[in-house]
């Protein structure tokens, strides 16, 4: 009835974002920084798609090796300045092997890119099925898939990522493999926020007056549920996107990740630990990658989340509301 | 409280069990034949048949998982042929390796962990919670956005980056500090803090960019509720409505989230042990997976696990106390 | 404070206020702004009240947080002169205005349980506003004052409940317990924003009482913002109309409430539902008792939770519908009303009781048995923005429950849409619209044409009008009679305003805790009460009249 102070707008008017991504798009073009982002990351995805384009244009592989290249009397550190850069190994090459560098770390985009786009889709469909069950099934289910969820919010992903890579034939692919595990060790969070939106929906009208229709549970859930779910699970996986990046590296960087010889950032970074005073290149090529591309992630992921609903921020934290939700679920009855 | 502390364990204990036979089924019984990986690569068939026997790899698999739990609650004797070696309870069996219990193995591997993991907690909770109150307090202002850019840098810093850049900074170039090498705090306190210096640095800006986010965020929502307004309409001013109001709504979030992390630092700063040669835990689940020492990885699992389900039964205590709304239940 | 005013200068006297907001998106795109409150002025004499009174937007509540500066620091664009016991509210600088809020005048706000903080005692917080206006009082001092404006606004045992935390209060305590915090400095004046609007009926009058109580004892002036002219009429001494961000009509209450000068003013007073008005044309039509029932409720009873902590909401009720008769259900918060409707409509599965549909019991079927009744069965919800879904077009929304029953074909249903929008007075046209497009009131239309569409027998309404303004009101009231008129319906109406009850029911249902208290038909239940808890709820009821209830 009252006037929201701080905008002035009726409550009515606004309350509820209006058709959303027309908004959101609105919303999101405004903040140059997420466009930054959109900008730095469309060029990486350029650059893991036309790999073998550029490695062609530079006139070099990712597994050659260039004895003549490094100094083998000082361990194999590159001839010439900036970790032997030249014309035709345009940002040097590997200490002790001499292998190209620029079509490494181009290589190691794809990789990186491949790993955490299809960890994300594994969280997506593991966490938004689960998540949807868990709201919508009857207690038995609930409390079962609540309690798997619990511990999987909870386990330290890299131990057992760490763990499964003991077991998992050695000739299973790598990259499929590392994006399979962290997808289905990491999907709590995203069933935590399925779970506490849809429960949340559920109490909203709307979702009561389609019960009403007569149609069954499947109709309510996929015409009223998933579009209203739509924006909290982009906005969240947006911000797992950054996080698979830096597993699959974390796992490369511990020699548990991509299986030399296939480029990574991780498995640079993890040889470079030992060249790092006499070829410091080595170490800032990767990392500058690895940073880049995770920064422009995060930035992106924040623009997102603030453009498809600035209030939805808050309630990322859903760990939290559930608990909150307990406490104030007594005075609900009438 | 008694109850829900007993209700909680009960709940913990039912955890633990599934993660057990979830680890037991992936580790001992998908990966094939666990004898040849026990007895090693230059083994002939008679002798892997041996250890099978002396690991009684012939039995139904739930008696062997049975026996494994009997293990960890109540101990196990194997017979190396001649003799009978008693492993104490909790026993997670011997190592693949040089046959040595695993469970010693981690006692050993305890104390480094513990130091990092300790140390890194001060620093991120000091760090994150001072940034995150600052940039609460000059919101709008060139120095909120600063410290955003920063901690969202923070969180896009993998620690193996930041560890290498410190690394090569303060030990390399600088040459303040000498390359990390762990001296355990009972030998030389002294050394051991100067050793740990870097790790707990490395680890913690890391983990303070996530408090200083967590901190501000609670903080911003709590700024926009109502009873805050109440208070801006009586003449408090707008510091005190910051640090005497808002803050109380972000401790019990921090706090909770600090305790789940403290568990999961156990098994988690792996990457960190990795980086600065520590001698932890983590570091022997990295060296057991290399070389499929799998006692030792199940070990690993295990009391990580039990490391988290505690810490998030004190979490929940913490966060009841912290905000007295929650009623524990 | 700084100077003694002196008696001849106005309490509050406002000049020329325009408030306006940054319009779009949180102010960052460039767009206009949005004039809430505009060119308005009035004044208030030293101890004196007035209410200020207006349907939404119309910018009371803007105007007055304008009183006490709140809108510095909020990007709002404020214009004008405000006095405030002599205190230039527009040019003070931070520190005075710091001064002037709690000190001179205090504010009372709408929901007294967000508005506290959940997690200090409630005495430190006032203890901590007290030590904000004076300096040199100690802890302990500051403490004895909370205990006392505490026991003042009627907290029994207020020492010791001061050490209380808002949630242990309950609601009218801690609407008191915030006008407690508001007499700690002893302030001049007093705004109150909407005090009783989060309350229930009784509880609402026993706040005005103890709103005027304070004010014949202190001294201090009032100015209070209502939506509700009767809460107005009974506690002020001068109205002020607004709408649009202007004023319409002021003076003294009682000249303004029965002679109005303003057409507006007098539309609004029409439309205000009197509790001691008989519904026109009650009795005439009232369904036989004969019919046979269409819902017949017996022992119906939902409990929530487990254990020790299980809540029983509606415990043991009986009732019965029939065909095309409106059974009205009063009560206050907690009353059980809105789970009892969920139950009628199968929303919810009772725990105890039996439901009967035409003789059938539905109260244990499962929800793949109840599809064959869910067309019979339809609710409007109260809340208009949440019971449309915002990312569907209005007109799929009235279509759904034709889809799902699968019998028309496509140019079929949206034929059949755009009769039911024109059915409820809308435009046809709409159809593609989102509901962001309507207001409250249309959006509680479009979701009639939704619970019209099967062709139902029965509809409940759960407080269908509670969060529209009184014209509103009134419109969306006579559509549902008409509609009830020529379709035949039975209606079920849910509302905690006995009045607005009063002009659609047949019958009554009281209900409190649970259990129905008084049941009859609707005029004998209003004029002769026999429950002592009923006779209780009507005389709380704020009236726009004087003194004497004409019958």
């Amino acid at each position: 009835m009252t006037t929201d102070l701080l905008t002035g707008r009726e409550p009515e008017a606004g309350a509820l974002p209006a058709s959303g991504a027309r908004q959101a798009w609105r919303r999101l073009r405004a903040r140059k920084s997420a466009l930054a982002a959109a900008a730095v990351l469309g060029l990486l995805v350029l650059i893991a798609v036309a790999a073998p384009l550029l490695a062609a244009l530079e006139g070099q592989d990712a597994n050659s090796y260039h004895d003549t290249l490094v100094d083998s009397a000082r361990g194999g550190v590159p001839f010439g300045d900036f970790g032997g850069v030249s014309a035709e190994h345009w940002l040097g090459v590997e200490p002790g092997t001499g292998r190209d560098l620029f079509v490494r770390l181009v290589y190691g985009a794809r990789v990186s890119l491949l790993v955490a786009v299809g960890a994300t889709a594994v969280q997506i469909l593991v966490g938004v099925g689960l998540g949807l069950a868990a709201a919508l099934g009857n207690r038995f289910v609930e409390s079962v898939l609540t309690h798997i969820t619990d511990v999987m919010v909870a386990m330290p992903l890299l131990v057992f990522a760490i763990a499964l890579m003991a077991v998992v034939p050695a000739d299973f692919p790598r990259p499929v493999l590392l994006a399979i595990a962290i997808g289905l060790l990491q999907w709590g969070g995203m069933a935590r926020l399925v779970r506490a939106q849809t429960m949340s929906l559920m109490k909203l009208d709307f979702v009561s007056a389609a019960r009403l229709t007569g149609g069954s549970t499947w109709r309510v859930a996929r015409r009223e549920l998933l579009p209203s779910l739509a924006a909290p699970v982009i906005t969240y996986a947006a911000v797992l996107l950054p996080t698979n990046i830096v597993l699959e590296a974390s796992m490369s960087f511990l020699g548990v990740g991509v299986k030399p010889p296939t480029p990574s950032w991780g498995h640079m970074l993890s040889s470079a630990t030992t060249w790092f005073r006499a070829d410091p290149m080595y170490v800032l090529l990767p990392a500058l990658m690895l940073f880049v591309t995770t920064l422009a992630f995060t930035v992106l992921g924040d623009g997102v989340r603030t453009a498809l609903d600035p209030r939805e921020a808050s309630r990322l934290r859903v760990g939290r509301s559930r608990r909150k939700a307990r406490t104030s679920g007594a005075g609900g009855a009438a | 409280m008694t109850g829900y502390l007993l209700r909680r364990a009960a709940g913990a204990l039912g955890v633990l069990l599934v993660l057990s036979v979830v680890v037991y089924a992936t580790f001992y019984i998908a990966p094939g034949d666990p004898a040849r990986l026990a007895c090693g690569p230059r083994c002939n068939p008679e002798q892997i048949a041996q250890v099978r026997d002396q690991l009684s790899l012939g039995d139904p698999v739930y008696l062997q998982f049975w026996h494994f739990l009997q293990g960890i609650v109540a101990g196990h004797d194997y017979s190396t042929g001649t003799a009978v070696l008693h492993c104490d309870a909790p026993c997670f069996g011997l190592s693949y390796q040089n046959n040595q219990q695993v469970t010693d193995m981690l006692i050993e591997r305890l104390p480094a962990t513990a130091s990092l993991a300790v140390g890194a907690m001060a620093v991120s909770l000091l760090l994150g919670t001072a940034t995150g109150l600052l940039s609460a307090l000059r919101r709008g202002g060139a120095t909120e956005r600063v410290l955003t850019w920063l901690t969202l840098a923070g969180t896009a810093t993998p620690v193996f980056i930041s560890g290498l850049g410190l690394l090569m900074l303060f030990c390399a170039y600088l040459a303040w500090l000498p390359f990390p090498s762990y001296v355990p705090l009972t030998e030389d306190p002294e050394q051991w803090a100067w050793n740990m210096l870097l790790p707990w640095v490395a680890l913690g800006l890391l983990e303070s960019a996530k408090y200083a986010r967590l901190t501000r965020s609670s903080l911003l929502e709590t700024l926009a509720e109502d009873h805050i307004r109440t208070f801006r309409a009586y003449g408090v001013a707008e510091r005190k409505l910051v640090t005497h109001h808002a803050l109380r709504g972000a401790v019990g979030p921090v706090i909770a989230l600090s305790a789940a992390d403290f568990g999961s630092m156990f098994g988690g700063a792996i990457l960190t042990e990795m980086m600065f040669g520590l001698p932890g835990i983590g570091a022997l689940l990295v060296h057991a997976t290399t070389t499929l020492d799998l006692p030792v990885v199940v070990a690993v699992v295990m009391v990580t696990g039990t490391a988290v389900v505690i810490a998030n039964i004190v979490a929940d205590v913490l966060y009841a106390a912290a905000d007295r709304r929650v009623a524990l239940r | 404070m700084t100077s003694e005013p002196r008696t001849s200068e106005p309490l509050v006297a406002v000049s020329g206020l325009s408030v306006a907001f940054p319009a779009g998106d949180g102010g960052r795109a460039g767009g206009g702004l949005v004039r809430a409150v505009d060119g308005l002025s009035f004044t208030v004499p030293q101890g004196g009240s007035l209410g200020i009174v207006g349907e939404s937007g119309s910018g009371k509540s803007t105007a007055a947080y304008a009183l006490l500066g709140l809108h510095r620091d909020t990007g709002a664009e404020v214009t004008g002169a405000v006095t405030v016991a002599g205190h230039d509210v527009q040019a003070a600088d931070d520190a005075a205005l710091r001064r002037l809020r709690g000190g001179v005048a205090a504010m009372v706000f709408q929901d007294p349980l967000s508005s506290l903080d959940p997690y200090q005692a409630i005495g430190d917080q006032i203890a901590e506003v007290y030590r904000v206006h004076r300096r040199d009082a100690s802890r302990r001092a500051a403490r004895a004052r909370a205990a006392e404006v505490l026991d003042r606004v009627g907290i029994p045992d207020a020492a010791r409940r001061a050490r209380s935390r808002p949630h242990e209060f309950s609601g009218g305590m801690r609407q008191r317990a915030l006008i407690a915090m508001a007499l700690a400095c002893e302030p001049r004046l007093l705004v109150a924003d909407e005090p009783t609007t989060a309350l229930d009926v009784t509880v609402q009058a026993q706040i005005l009482d103890l709103l005027r109580d304070l004010r014949a004892e202190t001294g201090m002036g009032l100015v209070l913002v209502t939506h509700d002219l009767g809460v107005a009429a009974g506690s002020v001494d001068e109205l002020l109309v607004m709408k649009d961000g202007r004023a319409v009509e002021r003076g003294p209450v009682r000249t303004l409430l029965d002679t109005p000068g303003e057409t507006y003013t007098r539309d609004l007073l029409a439309a205000v539902p009197r509790v001691g008005v008989r519904r026109p044309g009650a009795g005439v039509r009232g369904a036989g008792a004969d019919d046979a029932p269409l819902l017949e409720a017996t022992g119906l009873t939902r409990r929530f939770g487990r254990g020790k902590d299980a809540v029983t909401a509606v415990d043991d009720v009986s009732l019965t519908v029939r065909p095309g008769e409106t059974v009205g259900v009063v009560g206050e918060s907690g009353s059980g009303k809105t789970t009892l409707g969920r139950m009628l409509v199968r929303l919810l599965a009772p725990t105890g009781g039996e439901l009967r549909y035409r003789g059938r019991d539905i109260g244990g079927l499962k929800e793949r048995e109840l599809r064959a009744f869910r067309s019979e069965l339809q609710m409007v919800f109260q809340d208009p923005v949440s019971s449309l879904n915002p990312r569907r077009s209005v007109g799929e929304s009235i279509a759904d429950p034709l889809r799902a029953a699968g019998k028309l074909d496509d140019a079929a249903i949206v034929a059949r849409v755009r009769e039911l929008l024109e059915r409820v007075g809308l435009d046809p046209g709409v159809y593609h619209r989102y509901p962001h497009e309507f207001s409250g009131g249309q959006r509680q239309r479009i979701g009639i044409a939704r619970a019209l569409a099967p062709e139902p027998k029965l509809i409940v309404c759960d407080e269908p009008v509670s969060a529209l303004d009184v014209t509103t009101q009134a419109q969306v009231v006579r559509l549902l009679g008409e509609l009830q008129r020529d379709l035949g319906l039975a209606l079920v109406f849910i509302a905690h305003d006995l009045a607005v009850v009063r002009q659609v029911s047949d019958r009554l249902v009281v209900m409190r805790g649970g259990r129905i208290v008084e049941e009859g038909p609707a005029d004998t239940v209003y004029e002769e009460p026999r429950h002592a808890y009923t006779k209780g709820l009507l005389a709380a009821v704020p009236r726009l009249e004087g003194a004497e209830a004409p019958a």
